[in-house]
């Protein structure tokens, strides 16, 4: 469980997060959705104490982000932030093995070669593991780097806007993906999507944020409303039932 | 299969490093040997106490710039933006200025170098212990460390300006790194320094290929970032404190020294990068020593050899890749 209590932060004279209190429970998956500069990318930093707390209290799983020593955290947490550069000359088979990092500190084991085949199998990367990340385009580096947040093995797993320059194929082959390892192995997933429809098909929670603060928060069928949407994101916008999912026509 | 390749991308890092050990060793070799004349023993202690000093300074410099250029995710910065190297030039000139060159030539050599290892240690301390308590970020301490390195050449520069020629040769003698005349003794407390420093570093060496990844990444993978940092940063310090007090600054060998090594084993991987950097460096040390020695007959001093055809290969290395 991931509990949020009156959290504030403010960057240079702006207030970025306005007093958020959120529970995100443990097991499932939780969609953070929210036009531009909702503080959706903050809220997330600052659960994986990438900014240093201003105000409030995280906990995962009871542990005060704060205080816990990072690599106990890195254990039961992994994140994927926008498009972190890396500067490194690496190969896409040594960038994912440093998912295993917080496990081993060093040499890996004939397990952890084991999960690094694994994760690169998972996201369609086996023909590239040789390659250097510099040579790669923007959508093979985002799903090396999501095969190294995999890799960490962690329960709790935050991903910040992870279906940016994926085609299509990948984009609903991450998400099934993260559908499957919520429903199969318990895991809990925090995931910030613009695609109001991926939301919509494959989280079973959504809250939504706008100027800083928690607007509105539930299962993703009470969210994925007309006048609730509306809310959000300041226009109208209708929602179909085909074929048994939910269907949002927000670019008519 | 991916396995295997690795595996043999593995063996041929390790490859390089063994052949790169063995042309340190033959450089070390043709420094001794080369041109024996008169006294034996004493040339050979000589020159023995010569090729120490070079490997330690060589040392310290390459794995002080590959983990400050880690640290600071730079790969074209050296640890003498922090200004330590004008603080160092400016002590040397302040005490020349005050003692005259006699007195500066009579200070206890053991003396001196711990006045000036910790001047440097102090205003380095300085610069990053509030980065630990949160006030200050990276970038903002780098620029402070410039700002100060201004301060100090501009100081130096009004001194000498104010010195007695004959003060001002004795001054150019101490600000130009030399291996002629290192103190025995010396080479003792640097040594243990460098030592302290190194192992420090090796010990961190998967910590820094995490570093490397980016700050936000290396969080995210478990690196309490702020304090292993500012750690880090400390060890490059006390390195780069204890050769410049040896014999100088020295600050552009390490530039020259990490880039040539990054081409030469093509990886990042600090296991291989850090031990093949210091042998570079040893081989640039030593190899330039023997080229001033026998083809130059020994006028003028390393660091200058060392800085020219640095440049000149450097330039040359920057040509050939934009070119590619």
């Amino acid at each position: 469980m991931i509990e949020i209590a009156g959290v504030s932060l403010a960057l240079g004279g702006s207030r970025i997060l306005d007093n958020v209190s959120l529970t995100v429970p443990k097991g499932g998956v939780t969609a953070l959705v929210g036009p531009n500069g909702a503080g959706k990318s903050s809220l997330l930093s600052l659960i994986a104490r990438l900014r240093p707390l201003q105000s409030g209290r995280i906990t995962v799983d009871g542990l005060p982000v704060d205080t816990t020593p990072s690599r106990q955290l890195a254990r039961i947490m992994a994140i994927l932030r926008q498009d972190p550069g890396v500067a490194s000359r690496l190969r896409v088979a040594e960038l994912v093995g440093f998912g295993r990092f917080p496990h081993i500190r060093g040499r890996l084991t004939a397990k952890d070669r084991e999960i690094i085949a694994a994760s690169l199998e998972q996201f369609d990367l086996s023909d590239l593991a040789l390659r250097f990340i510099d040579t790669l385009s923007g959508g093979q580096r985002q799903r090396a780097l999501v095969a190294m947040t995999f890799c960490q093995g962690t329960d709790y797993i935050l991903l910040d806007e992870p279906l940016n320059n994926l085609d299509m194929f990948h984009a609903r082959n991450l998400m099934r993906t993260l559908r499957r390892i919520a429903d199969e192995h318990g895991k809990t997933v925090l995931i910030v999507l613009h695609d109001i429809n991926h939301a919509a098909s494959y989280a079973d929670r959504i809250v939504a944020m706008k100027d800083g603060t928690v607007i509105a928060s539930g299962e993703t069928g009470d969210i994925i409303r007309p006048d609730i949407l509306e809310s959000i994101f300041g226009f109208s916008m209708r929602v179909e039932n085909i074929a048994g999912r939910l269907t949002v026509l927000h670019h008519a | 299969m991916t396995e295997v390749v690795m595996q043999r991308g593995l063996v041929r890092h390790e490859g390089r490093l063994a052949m790169m050990a063995a042309v340190a060793v033959l450089v070390g070799v043709a420094f001794m040997t080369i041109g024996l004349r008169g006294d034996l023993a004493f040339v050979l202690e000589l020159r023995a106490v010569r090729l120490a000093a070079m490997v330690l300074v060589g040392v310290a410099v390459a794995v002080s710039t590959v983990v400050f250029q880690t640290v600071c995710a730079n790969r074209i910065i050296t640890p003498s933006i922090m200004g330590l190297d004008a603080l160092y030039v400016f002590c040397q000139t302040a005490l020349v200025f005050a003692l005259s060159g006699f007195g500066f030539a009579g200070i206890d050599p053991r003396l001196h170098f711990l006045g000036n290892f910790t001047a440097m240690t102090s205003l380095a301390l300085a610069l990053f212990l509030p980065m630990l308590r949160r006030r200050f970020d990276l970038t903002l301490m780098l620029l402070t460390g410039v700002v100060l390195g201004v301060l100090f050449r501009s100081l130096t520069t009004l001194l000498a300006r104010l010195l007695d020629p004959n003060d001002f040769a004795v001054l150019q003698g101490t600000v130009f790194a030399s291996f002629n005349a290192v103190e025995p003794d010396l080479l003792l407390f640097a040594g243990v320094i460098t030592v302290a420093g190194v192992a420090i570093a090796w010990r961190a060496r998967h910590v820094l290929d995490v570093l490397a990844l980016g700050t936000d990444t290396a969080i995210g993978l478990g690196v309490a970032w702020r304090g292993t940092a500012a750690g880090l940063l400390v060890v490059v310090a006390a390195l780069v404190s204890a050769s410049t007090a040896l014999v100088g600054p020295m600050a552009f060998l390490g530039l020259l020294v990490v880039s040539l090594t990054e081409r030469i084993v093509g990886t990042n991987r600090h296991a291989i990068l850090l031990p093949a950097a210091a042998l570079t460096a040893i081989i640039v040390l030593v190899g330039g020593q023997t080229v001033l020695q026998h083809a130059l007959g020994g006028e003028g001093s390393l660091g200058i050899v060392v800085e020219f055809v640095g440049g000149i290969v450097f330039l040359a290395i920057l040509f050939a890749g934009g070119r590619r």
